[in-house]
């Protein structure tokens, strides 16, 4: 069946529009991050701790981050940061709804499923990873890193949209088959998803230096949520992420078996899924070990974070391995 | 749940006879090897190694993937490239140093995991710890006073714990407690995923050994092709316990192929019509049909067979001066995929001759290029699809000695252009040819382009261990998800009368939790619980209404 090139064409606006809404979300996450009130350090301290005991006391539901503002329900009282919050979450919701509705023009135009090349992977990536944040938003108190969860995900929707672009198309034979679509759906999936720990990582490290030393980040770290959140946020999503990406190279041994005669090769992107694979076992060690966990811990959770984009976006550049021809750019 | 932080009580420990000095030595050496071999942090820095080795592997061409580009490489790289081959880097995966990675990884699972599997069976059958005495020291604890005997108020809290290991216990006169636990299963699910990390890698090991693979092309006009040795492949490829001697026996007839293209030329399918024959049917010559494709191999008699590619395969009649037909087809080889513009040569020796002289005048090829769907531009042939709408060919014939018996193997595309600067072998003719049309030599032989035939490039499979490799998989995973999910917990209820007091006759219902993993999360689970059990206990033998 022909491409509608019409419905493909209302799909790249959506896109281009997702995009747009985005990067406006982006800023009102920097102006929540710019107009929030750092508090000292010691009351931060000492509000933590509550947070603990509001924790281990029982019924303790609702988390109180230092520097939140306390929410006293009527829009009029609520200060410019926690607005300029609600509306950078009002507008993210937006933007994934354009966003999805975009990957579904794409499958609709294309008649299959919209995982087809470059393009289409880390367009459904971003769609993952923001909404895992979303998800993650509603769990723990981390509005703050909306921004910093958005900015590496705008930079690959716009290389995305750009030199890695790929017209609508459909695909070769090889790639038709069904375990095609769920093992690229899983492993995408579980990508974007652990986009979250990386970047929660990463803020942990930021984080962690400044409670150790003050003077570091001192603009910018006290407005993150607390190590020890940013620790947990990391786990958890991780500890979700990871046996789904198991699964979804579980998939491609299984597509690979019936597509090219064998389940492992060693190809470039099976080893660098290997590889990805290690690192996040050994991050989860690590945690179970004295000495590593915290910062060591943080940063095998990044390392693993770069090794998984690597292997979704940039491994098909390296060689020419058996999955390069699931799209590079043309 | 950190098992090697736990110092280790070796009371009671039998003392051994003293040593001599040397022997005492080399055993703690020993003994301190195997500790750190298999102590956490250790398994952790091979982690590392291995995901670091193996990345070479994906970064660099590799021997078994590409030869090709490996050679290019080297020769583009010089003393580096020469240095990164001496160093095995570029077949990284049956190198020595990647091998020591991954032995001492498993050597250091095994061992780590022997001794947790005898720890689990032990801790499955010990009783709940003793309940602490001051439970308000516990990270989570909650106490509240309610009516009814102590007595029934332990069996409602008891009642309301089923599915927890619980215990109780009488500590004095009257008080009682409960121990309970539960989450065991986490650990039972991260040993099966160890053991079935285990299990997978000597499964894939195993079939490195006894798997094989081959590669042949048959003709798709009905040809049959049986599995009965290593001759009959193109290229074989055993793993390192097969020799080839007993191949599953089966059979393969290739009655047709099609490709389906998009109109851009893009292919959209690609089918075999195929028959087979394996086990019984081989003795009564049953031939059963399959539809070859991609995605979809042919899995018989222990093997699969896929579709790997396909070609074309002009096929010309030579008419000889003395009237004798010769039919000659073979296959061509496409150089460019995306409109199968293909070369090859095809062969013929002249008709009732023996005589190696008179062979090596007449012998007869014709090379040059087929295009599918030829355009022809300034006299050079092109092809604009890789369809079969319009073929052509552009032939070359050449006549004289083809060199077949010189003893260097030949390729069966091309013809050897030694001979033809040796003179022996002259271009006689040169045509563009479609479908049905002919060219004559000046010693009258007749070459005629009759039609176009298909070929199809088959891979056979054979890897008896690849199910247990994927059953292994399956069990890690579930074993991973069981052991991320499952959380452990505690908890301990101390059941007090309050017999002195303004609340005399009441109970006072105390109890402490812990979290054995993701402590943080126990809180809010921990609340909720407590509630539960409190209810309970304030509505003791409710449950027996
Ligand atoms: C290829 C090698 C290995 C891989 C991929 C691997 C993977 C994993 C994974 C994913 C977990 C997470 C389970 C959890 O967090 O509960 C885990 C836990 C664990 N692994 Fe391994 N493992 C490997 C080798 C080893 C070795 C060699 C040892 C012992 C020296 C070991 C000991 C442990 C222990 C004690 C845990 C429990 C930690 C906990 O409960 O948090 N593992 N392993």
């Amino acid at each position: 069946m022909p491409v509608n090139e019409q419905i493909a064409q209302y799909s790249n606006w959506a896109y281009t529009s997702a995009v747009a809404v985005y990067v406006l979300a982006m800023f009102l996450y920097l102006g929540e991050q710019v107009f929030s009130r750092t508090r000292a350090k010691s009351e931060m301290a000492e509000m933590a701790e509550a947070r603990e005991l509001v924790g281990a006391g029982g019924g303790g539901i609702s988390i109180v981050e230092p520097g939140d503002p306390v929410d006293t329900g009527r829009p009029g009282d609520r200060p410019l940061s926690e607005r300029l919050g609600r509306m950078a979450v009002a507008l993210t919701v937006l933007g994934l709804v354009v966003h999805l509705l975009s990957i579904v023009l794409r499958g609709v135009s294309v008649h299959r499923w919209p995982l087809g090349n470059i393009y289409e992977f880390m367009s459904f990536f971003s769609l993952i990873a923001i909404s895992a944040m979303l998800v993650m938003f509603r769990r723990f108190p981390i509005r703050r890193l909306g921004a910093f969860v958005l900015l590496p995900v705008l930079i690959l929707m716009f290389l995305g949209g750009t030199v890695l672009y790929a017209q609508a198309e459909p695909v070769q034979p090889a790639l038709q088959s069904y375990w095609l679509v769920i093992h690229v759906t899983v492993v995408s999936t579980a990508s974007g998803i652990l986009l979250v720990p990386g970047v929660s990582s990463l803020m942990y490290l930021i984080r962690g230096a400044h409670d150790r030393n003050p003077s570091r980040f001192a603009r910018f770290a006290p407005k993150l949520p607390t190590a020890a959140t940013l620790d947990r946020l990391a786990y958890r999503t991780t500890i979700f992420g990871f046996p789904l990406f198991t699964f979804g190279v579980i998939c491609g041994a299984i597509w690979a078996e019936s597509a090219w005669g064998r389940f492992w090769g060693w190809d470039p992107k099976e080893t660098t899924s290997f590889v990805a694979w290690v690192v996040y076992a050994a991050y989860l060690h690590s945690r179970a070990t004295a000495g590593w966990r915290g910062n060591r811990a943080a940063i095998i959770n990044i390392v693993g974070l770069a090794v998984m984009i690597f292997n979704l976006f940039f491994v098909n550049f390296v060689d020419t391995g058996l999955h390069s021809y699931a799209g590079v750019g043309s | 749940m950190t098992i090697v932080d736990e110092p280790t009580v070796t009371a009671d420990e039998p003392t051994p006879p003293p040593k001599p000095g040397w022997l005492r030595a080399a055993l703690a050496f020993l003994r301190n090897a195997w500790r750190g071999l298999t102590a956490m942090r250790t398994a952790l820095v091979l982690l590392f190694l291995l995901a670091l080795g193996a990345l070479p592997g994906a970064l660099l061409p590799q021997r078994d993937l590409n030869p090709n580009n490996v050679v290019t490489y080297i020769s583009q790289h010089g003393w580096w490239g020469r240095l990164l081959d001496k160093l095995q880097f570029f077949s990284v995966y049956s190198s020595v140093w990647f091998a020591s990675v991954y032995v001492l990884l498993f050597v250091s699972l095994v061992g780590c995991l022997l001794p947790r599997a005898f720890e689990y069976t032990k801790q499955l059958r010990a009783k709940p710890v003793i309940t602490p005495r001051n439970l308000a020291r516990l990270p989570h604890h909650s106490k509240s006073e309610v009516d009814g005997a102590a007595e029934d108020v332990l069996t409602a809290v008891d009642g309301e714990l089923k599915g927890w290991r619980r215990i109780r216990r009488e500590e004095s006169a009257g008080v009682h407690t409960i121990s309970a636990e539960k989450g065991f299963v986490r650990e039972f699910g991260n040993l099966v995923f160890h053991y079935a990390m285990v299990g997978l890698i000597v499964a894939f090991a195993l079939g490195k050994l006894f798997s094989y693979t081959g590669q042949v092309i048959v003709m798709a006009n009905g040809s049959t092709w049986c599995n009965s040795g290593v001759l009959q492949y193109d290229s074989f490829t055993p793993g390192l316990r097969v020799d080839g001697t007993d191949l599953d026996p089966f059979c393969l007839k290739i009655n047709d192929f099609a490709a389906g293209y998009l109109p851009d030329n893009q292919p959209i399918s690609y089918n075999s019509d195929i028959e087979y024959q394996s086990g019984s049917n081989l003795a009564s010559d049953t031939w059963v049909p399959y539809d070859l494709k991609e995605n979809s191999p042919l899995r018989t008699a222990g093997d699969r067979v896929y579709l790997i590619s396909h070609g074309y395969a002009p096929q010309f009649t030579v008419t000889f001066p003395d009237g004798q037909v010769r039919t000659g087809v073979i296959q061509w080889k496409p150089d460019d995929n995306s409109t199968y513009l293909s070369e090859g040569a095809t062969k013929f020796d002249p008709p009732d001759t023996t005589d190696p002289d008179q062979l090596a005048k007449k012998q007869l090829a014709v090379t040059g290029l087929f295009a599918p769907t030829a355009v022809m531009s300034g006299g050079l042939i092109s092809s604009t699809s890789p369809a079969l709408t319009d073929p052509e060919v552009s032939a070359d014939i050449y006549q004289g000695d083809l060199g077949e018996d010189a003893g260097t193997g030949q390729s069966i595309f091309t013809i050897d252009q030694n001979m033809v600067t040796e003179g022996k072998l002259d271009k006689v003719a040169s045509a563009n040819l479609k479908p049905g049309q002919s060219t004559t030599l000046k010693d009258g032989t007749r070459i005629r382009f009759d039609n176009v035939q298909q070929w199809v490039d088959l891979q056979v499979a054979h890897d008896p261990t690849q199910d247990y490799v994927l059953l292994f998989a399956v069990l890690m995973l579930l074993g991973l998800i069981t052991s991320l999910t499952v959380k452990r917990r505690r908890i301990w209820v101390r059941v007090t009368p309050a017999d002195q007091g303004p609340g005399a006759g009441r109970t006072v219902v105390e109890i402490g939790g812990l979290a054995r993993t993701d402590q943080a999360g126990y809180g809010e689970e921990f609340g909720k619980l407590s509630a539960r059990l409190t209810d309970a206990a304030r509505a003791p033998g409710r449950k027996d209404d």
